[in-house]
This record gives C-alpha cells, structure tokens and sequence, in this order.
C-alpha cells in the first residue's frame, strides 16, 4: 500500500506509518493506517471522537506501542525520537489549584537538561525566550491559576517550545476556549507553523483552514486531503452534519468516514 | 511562660521534645506542602495508621527473639515505607481502586499492630503514646534520629525539587522529557513515610500527621508558589511545635490533642479569608 502524502514534498520525512494498526483490548483502534509527514509541513488531524486521534498521538509520542506495522519520527522510533518532539497537551487536565508560575511550567520543557538542583541560566533563557514567542513574557511570574483558559494553553505551547523541538505536536488547543482568545492562539500557531513541522489534533475547522497546509482525516483509517478543503469534502468528513462552509466552526463529535475514500 | 522556660532549660525530656519539633517543623512544612498540593494526604494517612503494625511487629519479634536492634521506630520505618511502594504501585498500576488499598493498608496496619502487641511477651507496651504521642518517652537518640532522617528528606528535596514538581503537575509531560515520573512518585511516597516517622515518638501518629497536612493546607489558601507555600506551612510548624507545647505545658493539657485542636481551628479560620488570586 502507497503511504497517503501529497506528491510535491522534496523536504526531508518527519514522521513516517506504515501499515500502522493500533488494537485496544478486543477493538482496532487503527487499521493499516501509512502516511508521511515531511518538515515543514502543517497538517491538522480530524475526526470523529473515538476515530483514533488521541491514539495517533500517543503511538506517535511513543506512549503506546503499535500492534502491527511501524511508525518512525526523525528516522528513529517514537520513544528515542521524544528528545526532538515538542508536546501540547489540552489545558483543561491540569489541577488548576497546582501552585506553579507560568515559567515554572515552561522550564518543564528543559527537564531533560536538569540534573540536581536548580535549572541552569541557560535553560532560563530558553524558556523566557519561549515565553516571549507565545507573547507571554510579561506574565512569567504569575500563577498558573491565574491564567485565562487561553494563557494557559500558550503556556503549554511555550513548554513545548521550550524543548527546542523539531516536531509540534498539539492536542485540541481551542477547546475549551472563548472566541476572543482563539485570536490570539491562531496568531501564535500561524507563526510558529513558518518555523517548524506541526501535527495538530482538532475539531476546530477555522484552525484547520488558518493552519493547516494538509488535512489528516482519521477514523480507523487514515486519508489525507490537501487544503483548502472544497465544503464537499467538509461536508464527507463530518457527515449527518449539513455544513458547507469550512470556515464556519464546527466542533462535532458524530462522523463517518465511508464517503473520504475517494481522495 | 517563665515555668515553661525553666522547664526546658531543667527538663532533658522537655528539652528534647522541643528540639524534635523544631527540627521536623522544616521537614513536615517542605514535605506537607508537596503532599497537600499532589492531593495525596489521604495517602499520607494511610501511611501514617499502617505505623502502628511496624511498630507492634518489632515489639512481638524484639522481644520473642531478643532482637535488641530491632526497635519500634525501626519497625514503624520499614511498615510506612513498605505501605508507601504498595500503594504507589497500585496507583501506578490501577489495577484495583487507589482508595480501597488505601483503606485495606489503613486498617490492616493498624490491626496488626494490636495483635502483634497482644501476644507481645512481658510487659505490654502502651499502643496510645504512639497513636497520641508522649513526650515523656522521648530521648536524646530520638532526637538525633529525627534530626539524622529530617535533614536526609530535605536535601533530597533540594536535590529533586524541580523533578518532583513536574512529576507532581504533569506526570505524562515528564515522562516524555526522560524522566522516570514512576521512581519520583515513590520517591515522594518514600519521603512522606519517613517524614511520618520523625515524629512519631515524640507527637504520634495523629499529631505527625495533623503537622503534615493542616499547616501546608493552610498555607496553600494564601499563596500559589510551592516554595512560598513550604516556608510559611514551616513557619506554622515551628509555632505550633513550639508555642503548642509551651501552652500545653503551662495549661497542663495532652501536648499532642492540643495542637492538633490549635493546627486545626487556624486551618478552619484560614476559610474566613477569602483565597489569594494573584
């Protein structure tokens, strides 16, 4: 079977499935799921709930083992690869009674470099810094609870960025988050999508459309659609439900995936 | 006061009593803190209780094998530690519910430790001075054991500060930075349970646990910066050690009941006060 990419990629593979199949208990998860992501790249993941994202995330963050097939990021496997992955988990699982400042959270992203003790000036630098790209320097001092629901996603942003990675992965930024503030969020990913590869998760399709260069549609399987995305496909993707535009935001959980075979 | 400061400079037992309590106010303000923030102080109580089935052991085998060396404090040591890995592991494993092994632990420490001193030869020892606490039994070596096992818990948190803290925040997060967040898990577990121990023989299993969890719940209402929250629940700690059993003493009521009662009503008043935000 031909790995699901786009023909025009020259840049080097990323992220690289094969035959990729994903069993949970008695129920396949994913099935004989292959596609390349190449650098540079930013491809939005969607589908329905239980269609497998979270799980592509996890395979892809070494977390869970594939049952069948393989899966490689940089060319080494997803737990050796960690190093270069930088991870944006959703908010809304922190105790948000947790009393640590923003810049504690993003020196997180440097735990790899700490021995004992204190964090070096270095690794301070870095996490300002990314404080900074994520137009939050002001604000390194203050609580994590004191965040807005959108601060406190671009504080996880800025740990992830913290990691220096080669590879954004991000699981639904914007839920959960008022309109206004997914302004902001949408600014910081535009930018960030110049200087790295990014993977994200949503359900959000205005992030899909402001972006994403590339859609991945999981349900079991995986199909890749090149933005933007005509409201046909939209339409295939999230289907029973009657929307055209895909500018319009949606965040359905009911799909299927019967009509996505096509592309 | 005057007859309590006579007392301590006259009385080693005194003495003794109030050096213990100063020297674990650092250790219970640093560790509590940690324990309130995770939300783990039901399982600091389960380690607590589970104490008392160490500490009977070594007074049944001490005696029936005239084990010199095996002392209650060391019995109660290895019981917390031993209680504090099966219940990381279950946590770790979730394989049965977290809160059942808890209580399971909970009750069946407690229950050993009575059976055991039960069919303890010779005198029995009394179980309630390490329920309540009694400082008439304290003694110089207690004293420099409590100091010994305070300050190894605090250089291991200076060490691991920061680790434990992302473990504590975003277990899964850490992980993926190469951190084993399973080991600093029972590394915090561990630490909890040796805590649990410097006080025991001194204030009790009710009153170490109290000084783990009321004066870090308290600071918690009025600070969001883990460091800011273990110096002021140490500070807590050293007035209630301190000024608890001086007024303990002067008033001639238990030490140990009173500044539970004290730690208690000051964690109650500290909801009159509405949350700091910032």
């Amino acid at each position: 079977m031909n790995p699901v990419e786009s023909s025009e990629h020259s840049t080097p593979i990323v992220a690289e499935a094969r035959g990729l199949s994903f069993r949970y208990q008695k129920s396949l998860v994913l099935e004989d799921v292959s596609f390349r992501i190449h650098e540079g790249e930013s491809l939005c993941v969607i589908g329905p709930n239980g269609g497998g994202k979270s799980t592509l995330l996890k395979l892809m963050l070494g977390l869970l083992e594939p049952s069948q097939g393989s899966l490689t990021i940089l060319g080494k496997s997803p737990a050796k690869a960690r190093c270069d992955i930088g991870y944006v988990p959703q908010a809304l699982r922190f105790d948000p009674l947790y009393p640590v400042s923003a810049l504690d959270i993003v020196l997180m992203g440097r735990l790899d470099r700490l021995g004992v003790g204190r964090y070096s000036k270095a690794c301070r630098e870095v996490a300002l810094k990314a404080l900074e790209e994520v137009a939050l320097a002001d604000s390194s001092s203050r609580p994590f609870s004191d965040l807005s629901g959108g601060q406190r996603q671009r504080v996880l942003i800025a740990r992830a960025l913290a990691c220096e990675p080669k590879l954004l992965l991000l699981d639904e930024p914007t839920a959960n988050i008022d309109l206004s503030v997914e302004a902001q969020l949408l600014e910081t990913l535009t930018r960030l999508r110049e200087k790295m590869t990014i993977l994200l998760v949503t359900h959000d399709l205005d992030l899909v459309s402001a972006v994403g260069n590339s859609v991945l549609c999981v349900n079991h399987r995986i199909h890749r659609h090149s933005l933007p995305l005509s409201g046909e496909v939209v339409k295939e993707i999230y289907s029973g439900v009657h929307r055209v535009e895909h500018d319009l935001r949606t965040r359905h959980s009911q799909g299927d995936h019967s009509a996505c075979q096509h592309d | 006061m005057t007859e309590f400061f006579d007392a301590v400079q006259t009385i080693p037992l005194i003495r003794y009593s109030l050096l213990a309590g100063i020297i674990s106010a650092f250790t219970f303000g640093a560790v509590g803190s940690l324990v309130v923030t995770r939300r783990i102080g039901y399982i600091a109580a389960a380690i607590a209780h589970s104490m008392l089935g160490g500490i009977g052991a070594a007074f049944y085998f001490g005696r029936t094998y005239d084990l010199d060396w095996l002392t209650p404090m060391l019995g109660g040591f290895l019981a917390a530690l031993l209680s504090a890995f099966i219940i990381g592991w279950v946590s770790l494993r979730a394989s049965e519910r977290e809160d059942t092994i808890i209580s399971a632990i909970w009750a069946f420490g407690m229950a050993a430790g009575i059976l055991f001193i039960h069919y303890t030869p010779g005198q029995k020892p009394n179980l309630e001075s390490y329920i309540f606490g009694n400082i008439l039994v304290t003694s110089g070596s207690d004293v420099t054991a409590t100091f010994a096992l305070g300050i190894l818990v605090l250089i291991l948190i200076a060490l691991f500060y920061h680790k434990l803290v992302a473990v504590c925040f975003d277990e899964e997060f850490a992980r993926l930075r190469g951190i084993n967040s399973n080991a600093y898990f029972l590394l915090l577990l561990a630490i909890t349970a040796v805590s649990m121990v410097l006080m025991v023989r001194v204030a009790g299993i009710i009153l170490s646990l109290a000084l783990l969890i009321l004066p870090a719940a308290t600071a918690s209402r009025f600070s969001r910066q883990l460091w800011v929250i273990m110096l002021v629940a140490i500070g807590l700690t050293l007035i209630y050690n301190t000024g608890g059993l001086a007024m303990s003493f002067q008033l001639n009521v238990p030490t140990g009941p009173f500044v539970v009662i004290c730690a208690a009503v000051v964690y109650g008043l500290s909801f009159l006060v509405k949350r700091k935000r910032a």
